[in-house]
């Protein structure tokens, strides 16, 4: 079987910056993987070019086989590939229970004209996501009114909300305070097991990483540097001399 | 569900008002027809606001809607009068799905801006063909049957009054339950997010089209309603101060809710008859002025203020 998501050597450079240089890279369904690297290293490139958002001047990407690289945003996500921002995308002017039902009357990818939006959803799944991200008190207010890191659980709820195959989650975890960091990321990954959805985050806490991740992959100057298990990954010297900055 | 219910009373009331003052007073039942048809008007114009888009050119509908009831009305002159209004929706509908295809390409200044430009063109060639068109004089159309019977001037304005109302009263209803059905609250999220909505595998575009069209159609019921009570079109159905106006009413009255544009209409109406009455050298400034009050006062309209009037007392526990 084909791998869920791979590519062949994508390049794509912003002027004298190269953000991808001659990416390899695959991921298999199942995998927990975590993206580590400093700012500015192409992880976020990486991840737009996959999701269809960037195109790459050479290289190719194929979801479950398929040949993707050309293809929009919009059509990459009805294959089943999510994704949540580093930036949250929400609808500012609809309330917390709204964008969710806007997600999931997405899914079908048919939206209803003449039937009220609540109505066209299932209402247990909506409560159940809004629980599941602890939004559930504050679902009828807008979403501009979420602090940053709830403003997070909304985005990556939304996109979970399309039931994808594989979710991407740029930073789950940034702007959350650091004692709710594990239990987010618990109730994340329950989630995801519950669905059997693959998760690719990208993710700074070395915590975090080893507890959360079955694959580390270490990204440096639009490279894949180290490629493996948490413990290998994270305890190599260079890793910790080049990322970490611990040793 | 108070909130829903005000609107509702609201509603009922503002139609019954309208139905008594019509019937009290004949001279009434023209302004009051036109208003309701400036209201309709408001209500597509409030879909595209809906999504963050102005257009200052949407009167062309109401223009294409008005020029296929005369040419029907002229051609076949024993056509019934909801024919008639059926065939300028129709040709509203057909216009709005063409250029929606290169509008909705489009965003802020530049869509407003070619819905003017389309608005313009229709406005000069219609202007110019005076053969087909009768020019700037415009085409003269003769009372029709409605529902196959044959009214005087006085019954066939009373059977166009009960007419627009009810289609008003429908219209705002259908509009309403599109502004918070699924592809309304998508419309709505083009305003705020468009790379969500396409991350969601969803096409911005093609939800602002299928606006764009609902829209032009409704814009279209104006115009055909408009051209059978004045018994006449003229280019200036199309001319942009009336795509002015429609915006201006829409803003006046709020697009938080479908009835917003009706009571957009209603102030509109007033305050250009009080100022005709009054003031008729000025009655320009005291529209400006009612608008710069408006925007200052009620930046979300007539409408924003009383959602929020009824959001506030509901939240405080009041009555």
């Amino acid at each position: 079987m084909a791998a869920l998501v791979h590519t062949e050597g994508l390049y794509l450079a912003f002027g004298g910056v190269v953000a991808a240089d001659g990416i390899d890279f695959h991921l298999e369904s199942g995998e927990r993987l975590a993206v580590i690297g400093q700012n500015g290293s192409g992880k976020t490139t990486f991840i737009n070019i996959c999701t269809g958002f960037l195109k790459p001047t050479r290289g190719k990407v194929f979801f479950e086989g398929r040949d993707i690289t050309r293809m929009g945003p919009r059509h990459i996500v009805r294959l089943g590939m999510a994704r949540s921002f580093q930036l949250p995308q929400l609808f500012l002017e609809h309330s917390v229970r709204q964008c969710l039902e806007i997600s999931a009357a997405a899914r079908s990818g048919r939206l209803c004209f003449l039937t009220a939006l609540g109505r066209s959803v299932d209402s247990r799944e909506i409560e159940h996501t809004l629980e599941l991200v602890g939004l559930r008190e504050r679902a009828d207010e807008p979403s501009s009114s979420l602090p940053e890191g709830q403003r997070k659980l909304l985005d990556v709820a939304m996109a979970l909300m399309l039931n994808p195959k594989l979710l991407i989650m740029d930073e789950p975890t940034s702007g959350v305070a650091s004692e709710d960091k594990h239990g987010l990321m618990a109730t994340l990954m329950c989630a995801l097991d519950e669905r059997q959805v693959t998760a690719w985050f990208v993710e700074h806490d070395v915590d975090i990483v080893s507890r959360y991740a079955t694959r580390v992959v270490a990204w440096t100057a639009g490279k894949l540097f180290a490629d493996g298990s948490p413990a290998e990954v994270l305890e190599s010297e260079v890793v910790r001399r080049e990322i970490l900055g611990t040793a | 569900m108070s909130r829903l219910l005000d609107l509702r009373l609201l509603t009922v009331a503002g139609s019954l008002l309208c139905l008594v003052l019509g019937l009290a007073f004949p001279w009434s039942k023209t302004p009051l027809i036109v208003g309701l048809c400036y209201g309709i008007a408001a209500l597509g114009v409030a879909a595209m606001v809906r999504a963050g888009q102005v257009s200052f050119g949407h009167a062309m509908y109401a223009c294409v809607a008005g020029y296929t009831v005369a040419f029907l009305a002229r051609a076949w002159p024993q056509l019934d009068g909801m024919l008639l209004i059926m065939g300028g929706i129709g040709t509203s509908l057909i216009a709005g799905a063409v250029i929606g295809v290169f509008v909705v390409r489009y965003r802020g200044i530049f869509f407003g801006m070619l819905n003017l430009a389309f608005c313009m063109v229709l406005y000069s060639v219609i202007g110019k063909v005076y053969d087909v068109t009768g020019g700037t004089d415009g085409l003269r159309i003769n009372r029709p049957t409605v529902l196959g019977i044959a009214f005087e001037r006085d019954g066939f304005e009373t059977a166009l009054l009960i007419g627009t109302l009810g289609v008003a009263v429908v219209l705002g209803v259908l509009v309403q339950r599109y502004f918070q059905s699924a592809s309304g609250e998508a419309l709505a999220g083009i305003k705020t997010n468009e790379t969500r909505l396409e991350y969601l595998g969803l096409s911005a575009r093609k939800i602002l089209w299928n606006g764009y069209v609902f829209s032009a159609g409704i814009v279209g019921v104006s115009g055909a309603m408009f051209a059978l009570v004045q018994g006449l079109v003229t280019p200036d159905i199309g001319s942009w101060l009336r795509s002015g106006e429609f915006v201006f009413i829409t803003i006046l009255g709020g697009s938080g809710h479908a009835i917003g544009a009706f009571l957009g209409a209603a102030v509109f109406e007033l305050v250009k008859l009080f100022a005709a009455a009054y003031m008729t050298g000025i009655w320009q400034l005291l529209l400006g002025a009612t608008l710069i009050i408006v925007i200052l006062v009620a930046p979300q309209g007539i409408v924003g203020l009383l959602l929020q009037k009824s959001a506030a007392s509901k939240g405080g526990g009041g009555h």
